[in-house]
């Protein structure tokens, strides 16, 4: 069947993720202040302090960090609470009330296990920052795989990061724009597949955009070939 | 003045189409930037720049200047320095002047706009006169963390008028009851402190400094300002010796106008002596070109501050794609991650055995550099400051703190 005949109902609008940081003027200087503020504090602060990085360093491979287990580490200097923190997969959870919870759990187990807590310097405490996120529409809609393929070379880098990873997050699908619009509906179950084992921390994100247009392209050889 | 369009190679098609999507979405608004000076500083040689962005855009922004005697620049010198934590002596009648300065202001310049963003504290308090459509940002530029209670007791009640500040770094804020935005400072890459020379172009104006290039340069470029520790900086120089050839070039401003400033050249000049491996250049403040000359014929670059605000060299140094050891310090930490886009230092010790080890090491030292450049490019170049203010304006037209769909 050829390609052009697959045409989606609902074409896939794509969408860009900018943001604005806001100093919210809270400082907590130990683990006990830290949970107690994770525990209340607004869904743009959890997601500021665990997916401010993978913007700001688009052009890193880097481990999967979040700032709370940076400071743990570094300004509390305890490393092993601090990669117990940074252990937790923010890519995996499918809200941010899901991933604040998993931060919560941590740091109370921390506690029941007898973990001890200390101050950090003055000048070292930690800052709560709050992301605003912003959804702007772009130009760009497609409604087939060629289409799909042509405007993906050309979606800026913050547009690929939220249809990819920030979609995870929100309820009730958890899963990807991508592959959720592919299998819905041009029944492309096989990639929609594959676009759903991405992960962030294996290369840049302009390594990922490269690696969804070879899965593409090799789609579309399948169809001509 | 450089258009928008000659951004696109530097930043990308795509981030120049998101600056236009976001204009659109502001059409028809008319804005206004207020500071204290047309020339000189830091705020008027973005807002040089800034404005005609916005205008490309297709925003009518318009850019004025509040008007003061030389007793008004007198008592705002004072506040300024109040601010930054030291400690003036303060007189009825500085705020007297202050308040009438700024209300002869208001009856001569036209205040007609919709959105106004207002820099520093010099025309802070034009606030008591805006109506209710339209939206007020202060743009605070410099660190306000430890103010004088009285200068910043008299300043607050206006601050809080406004929809929202803005700040360059999160320590440099204050508990307010508006919010308080966070939006670093930039550099611009088509400017003379940072366009792209031929390495012939560079040559010709070491040449004409007199610098030789027969031994990497290790160079700091700042103020002879005793924070930004210039003695420290030779000494750290001097330990790597007798490994490693090197020149230690110590660059700064004039120091004609500024009495400390002369004075720690002087001690400055006088530490190098008999030391032919260290060069002492003061250059004239206009000297743009030659400091982007000198950046791009250094080997490895240096901000030693015990003290520092945002560190503009730094983030210069690191679109060079320079390597930069840094004291971890104000904003240089906002700006280098260590071991991945720089090296952050703690004292002399660590600064010697970093000259030596990047020295050592010209692959490690070329990483570092490529990553800063890279992280220049994605936060730190004046496109993003321009995202950033339109993503501010309409964040103040919204009044949503979580999401906003536009």
């Amino acid at each position: 069947m050829p390609l052009s005949w697959v045409r989606a109902k609902e074409p896939f609008r794509f969408f860009s993720r900018l943001s604005l940081t806001i100093i919210t003027g809270k400082k907590v200087k130990n683990v006990r202040e830290l949970l107690d503020e994770i525990k209340q504090a607004p869904d743009g602060v959890i997601y500021q302090h665990t997916h401010r990085f993978l913007q700001e360093y688009q052009y890193w491979i880097h481990e999967p960090p979040n700032d709370f287990s940076i400071w743990v580490s570094q300004a509390l200097k305890n490393e092993t609470l601090g990669e117990k923190l940074s252990a937790i997969d923010t890519v995996r959870y499918r809200s941010l009330q899901d991933l604040r919870q998993a931060l919560v759990t941590t740091l109370e187990k921390y506690f029941k296990q007898g973990g001890q807590d200390r101050e950090a310097l003055e000048g070292e405490e930690f800052s709560l920052l709050q992301t605003v996120r912003f959804s702007l529409p772009t130009t760009y809609q497609a409604q087939d795989l060629l289409e799909f393929r042509d405007i993906l070379k050309k979606i800026s880098l913050s547009s690929l990061y939220l249809h990819v990873f920030e979609a995870r997050l929100r309820p009730p699908l958890g899963k990807d724009d991508f592959s959720h619009w592919l299998e819905g509906e041009l029944e492309e179950k096989g990639l929609a597949k594959q676009m759903a084992k991405l992960n962030p921390y294996t290369q840049t994100l302009e390594g990922l955009r490269q690696e969804i247009l070879a899965m593409l392209d090799r789609r579309i050889a399948e169809f001509h070939g | 003045m450089a258009r928008l369009e000659e951004y696109r190679d530097i930043i990308g098609p795509q981030l120049l189409e998101e600056l236009e999507m976001l204009a659109q979405r502001l059409q028809g608004k008319t804005m206004l930037h207020v500071n204290s000076t047309a020339v000189g500083g830091g705020v008027a040689e973005i807002l040089n720049r800034l404005v005609p962005l916005c205008n490309d855009l297709g925003l009518k922004t318009r850019w004025e200047v509040i008007k003061g005697g030389e007793d008004f620049f007198a008592v705002t010198k004072k506040f300024h320095n109040a601010l930054h934590g030291d400690a003036q002596i303060i007189l009825p009648k500085d705020y007297q002047v202050y308040e009438e300065t700024v209300d002869r202001n208001l009856s001569e310049m036209s205040l007609e706009a919709d959105v106004f963003l207002i820099h520093d504290l010099q025309p802070a308090a034009l606030i008591k006169r805006r109506s209710k459509d339209s939206r007020w940002m202060w743009r605070c530029h410099i660190d306000l963390s430890h103010p004088q209670k009285e200068v910043w007791d008299f300043l607050r009640p206006y601050i809080e008028k406004y929809d929202a500040c803005v700040f360059s770094a999160p320590q440099f804020s204050q508990k307010l009851t508006i919010p308080q935005v966070l939006i670093p400072p930039s550099i611009d890459p088509l400017s003379d402190k940072n366009r792209e020379l031929e390495e012939s172009e560079v040559s010709k104006i070491l040449d004409r400094l007199n610098i030789p290039t027969d031994k990497p340069l290790v160079t700091q470029i700042s103020r002879f300002d005793r924070l930004k520790d210039p003695l420290g900086v030779i000494e750290a120089f001097q330990g790597i010796r007798p490994y490693f050839e090197a020149r230690l070039l110590l660059v700064g401003g004039s120091a004609a106008d500024d009495p400390e400033g002369a004075q720690v050249y002087q001690e400055v000049v006088e530490r190098a002596k008999g030391d032919e491996s260290i060069l002492v250049l003061s250059l004239p403040p206009t000297s743009h070109l030659e400091i982007n000359a000198i950046q791009r014929a250094s080997t490895i670059i240096l901000q030693k501050s015990l003290k520092e605000g945002f560190g503009l060299t730094v983030t210069e140094a690191l679109w060079k794609g320079k390597p930069v050891i840094a004291s971890a310090v104000g904003g240089i930490s906002q700006q280098i991650i260590h071991k991945h886009s720089g090296i952050l230092v703690h004292s002399i010790e660590g600064t010697t055995y970093w000259i030596q080890r990047l020295l050592q090491k010209p692959e490690f030292a070329k990483k570092l550099g490529e990553n800063g450049r890279e992280h220049v490019r994605n936060n730190f170049l004046l496109t993003r400051h321009l995202r950033d203010y339109l993503l501010l304006f309409l964040f103040a037209q919204t009044r949503e703190d979580e999401f906003i769909r536009l």
